[in-house]
């Protein structure tokens, strides 16, 4: 059976918020895997630590499996160390987002995560050989090279993962551009990025919606959505679909793709609800189908 | 010290032998389709003309180094694999690689051929460096150009490879390898196809007022008074409104260009091999004049006389330069 799971909030929500969203989570979405941990700013880090704990057992408890992620991008000393400090853990499971995790992983199980560019069946293959369980593909990758990637992964009796719901990450920087929005460097940002925990929105200069900016991510304007495209995914082998925390009812998101899973719910019913929780924000899945990323291909399932 | 090779960019087999004849150690190129990250229409080299780069280049004792750096889609990566083995039989000195895949295939089917890790594979720490050293021998690392020189000094000491820095052309400020802007706009990849704000999406409209507004497939990545000089419309050096820029600011980076030729000296004292210019997509004059200036300021410092920077501050006069991360971590 497909699984869903939550990936990691991306963005620089209070400790508040996420104990709120992650014990809302726990008892009431149909969510198989928990991804945690910072993989945007290690400077956000110790902000979660103190939680960190409770909010693992809290999930588990429900009965969620929990995955710890690591940094997408590692280049500071307090980088490296968090990288290897995670890479080190026997107990829980980790999901690498960056070669030097991999370096201190060694042939221990991991998961791979979506910014290691894990692209075609080669590079799946190696990984596979190195001690990976799972790999998550990276957003632009087409519908056909999912299918040959996911049969690939699924040979080597690993997990394949794609995501399906909210804003796609679309570059990582060393430059911290909330920092810059105002006038500030990484080092004094002061954590200006709190204010925005749905990411800082970019408009052309004519007024057009059209990237977010969370710290030294650029992220999509519109959030992708495939719930029209979870039944060609699960059956091309793709074994979980990920969604993204944003600043909407995820239990509600959740549930919707998980009733479009098992046939309980019709598609047009689904779509349009799934409008009716995301009401300020515009959908894409311009990637999937092989086109620019920020457009919305209709589908012949909805037709 | 190091040697400090000069690695020059050869976006034509006339830029080749410009490259060569004005003193490049080694030259850089790639094939004519989707295997490197400079696929742009009019450039690169036909496997004919590759063999007779790699004559013309050895002839001269200059190098010739192929780049394969971009991801291949599953479903395509023959490509890749075919680029490989075809510049392993024309006798390329070197391979430019970014993916696992391709670095693994030609670490096991080309053991000879000396591997050098792309920008694209955004290797920024010794750990991560290390990981492509161990496991498919690469011989040296381009670094993202987002380092101070005593991060370089200090990487330098901790990793078992050759270090390759940018020293002169296009700056970008997005890890290499992770971004996809440009597919996200125009539906072409950087990764999977080698193409960044294509030409073939680029649109100038002038309006009754004179202002001129630069496009990007029909988005406005930054307007120009009708005095300014408008510019290309790269995504990330474009000017765009957030809440706290109500007026448009450049939100990623200026478009400015990496001039490094004052730090020279330092980087060479730091250990670094090889120096990289960017521009394979540049004029042959451009090659030229960029390398024949490089040339001269490495072989005098090397020889302990006075490099006259003038000549290469004055390369990139009249325009926006900088000297990016190498000099401060201000700029993060």
């Amino acid at each position: 059976m497909t699984k869903l799971t939550l990936g990691p909030v991306a963005y620089h929500w209070s400790a508040d918020m996420r104990r709120d969203f992650y014990a809302r989570i726990a008892d009431e979405a149909p969510i198989d895997d928990v991804y945690l941990g910072e993989v945007i700013c290690s400077k956000r880090a110790p902000f979660q630590d103190h939680d960190l704990p409770a909010t693992i057992e809290r999930l588990q408890r429900a009965g969620k499996t929990v995955v710890i992620s690591t940094l997408a991008e590692v280049m500071l000393k307090r980088e490296r160390t968090a990288t290897s400090d995670l890479a080190q853990m026997d107990s829980a499971e980790i999901e690498v987002n960056n070669a030097a995790g991999l370096y201190a992983r060694g042939q221990r199980p991991h998961r791979v995560g979506p910014f290691m560019n894990a692209y075609n069946e080669a590079t799946i293959a190696w990984m596979a050989g190195q001690g990976a369980t799972h790999i998550c593909l990276p957003p632009e990758l087409p519908a056909p090279s999912i299918a040959i990637a996911a049969q690939t992964a699924q040979a080597l009796g690993l997990g394949v993962e794609v995501q399906v719901f909210g804003r796609v990450s679309l570059a990582v920087s060393a430059r911290c551009y909330h920092a810059r929005a105002h006038g500030r460097s990484k080092d004094n940002c002061q954590f200006v990025c709190e204010n925005d925990p749905d990411g800082m929105p970019l408009r052309t200069r004519d007024d057009a919606p059209i990237l977010r900016v969370n710290g030294i991510q650029t992220q999509s304007e519109s959030y992708l959505s495939l719930l029209p495209e979870t039944t060609p995914l699960a059956a091309d082998g793709v074994s979980h679909l990920r969604l993204m925390p944003q600043m909407v009812d995820m239990v509600a998101v959740a549930g919707l793709f998980r009733a479009v899973l098992d046939q309980h719910l019709p598609l047009t019913e689904a779509e349009h609800r799934l409008k009716t929780l995301c009401p300020d924000t515009g959908f894409s899945n311009g990637f999937y189908h092989g086109q620019a990323g920020y457009r919305r291909i209709a589908n012949a399932l909805t037709a | 010290m190091t040697l400090a090779e000069l690695i020059c960019p050869a976006g034509t087999p006339a830029a080749l032998r410009t490259a060569v004849e004005a003193g490049a150690d080694a030259v850089y190129c790639g094939f004519q389709n989707a295997t490197n990250a400079r696929n742009f229409p009019g450039l690169n080299f036909t496997p004919d003309e590759l063999a007779e780069a790699v004559a013309h280049a050895h002839r001269h004792g200059t190098k010739v180094l192929l780049a394969l750096n971009t991801y291949p889609p599953a479903g395509k990566f023959d490509l890749w694999r075919d680029a490989a083995d075809l510049g392993a039989r024309l006798g390329v000195d070197a391979m430019i690689v970014a993916d696992m895949g391709v670095a693994d295939y030609i670490a096991r089917h080309h053991p000879q051929m000396r591997l050098h890790l792309s920008v694209q594979a955004a290797a920024s720490s010794p750990e991560a460096i290390r990981y492509y050293c161990e496991h498919f021998g690469v011989k040296r690392v381009v670094l993202p150009r987002i380092l101070t020189i005593p991060e370089i000094r200090q990487i330098r000491t901790e990793i078992p490879c050759e270090i390759e820095t940018f020293i002169f052309g296009n700056h970008g400020l997005m890890v290499e390898g992770r971004c996809s802007l440009t597919n996200y706009l125009t539906g072409q990849s950087t990764n999977m196809d080698g193409v960044c704000s294509p030409a073939s999406d680029v649109e100038y409209i002038r309006s009754a007022d004179g202002s001129m507004a630069s496009r990007l497939a029909g988005f406005t990545i930054d307007t120009f008074g009708p005095q300014e000089m408008a510019g290309y419309p790269t995504i990330c050096k474009g000017r765009y409104i957030a809440p706290s820029q109500p007026d448009g600011y450049y939100a990623f980076e200026e478009p400015v260009s990496l001039n490094l030729s004052r730090l020279l000296p330092e980087l060479i004292d730091a250990g670094v091999h090889a120096f990289k210019i960017e521009g394979r997509q540049r004029s042959k004059s451009y090659v030229r004049n960029v390398v024949r200036a490089f040339r001269q300021a490495v072989d005098d410092i090397r020889a302990g006389r006075h490099a006259n920077m003038a000549d290469l501050i004055a390369l990139t006069e009249g325009q926006k330069q900088t000297q990016g991360a190498f000099e401060t971590k201000k700029w993060r």
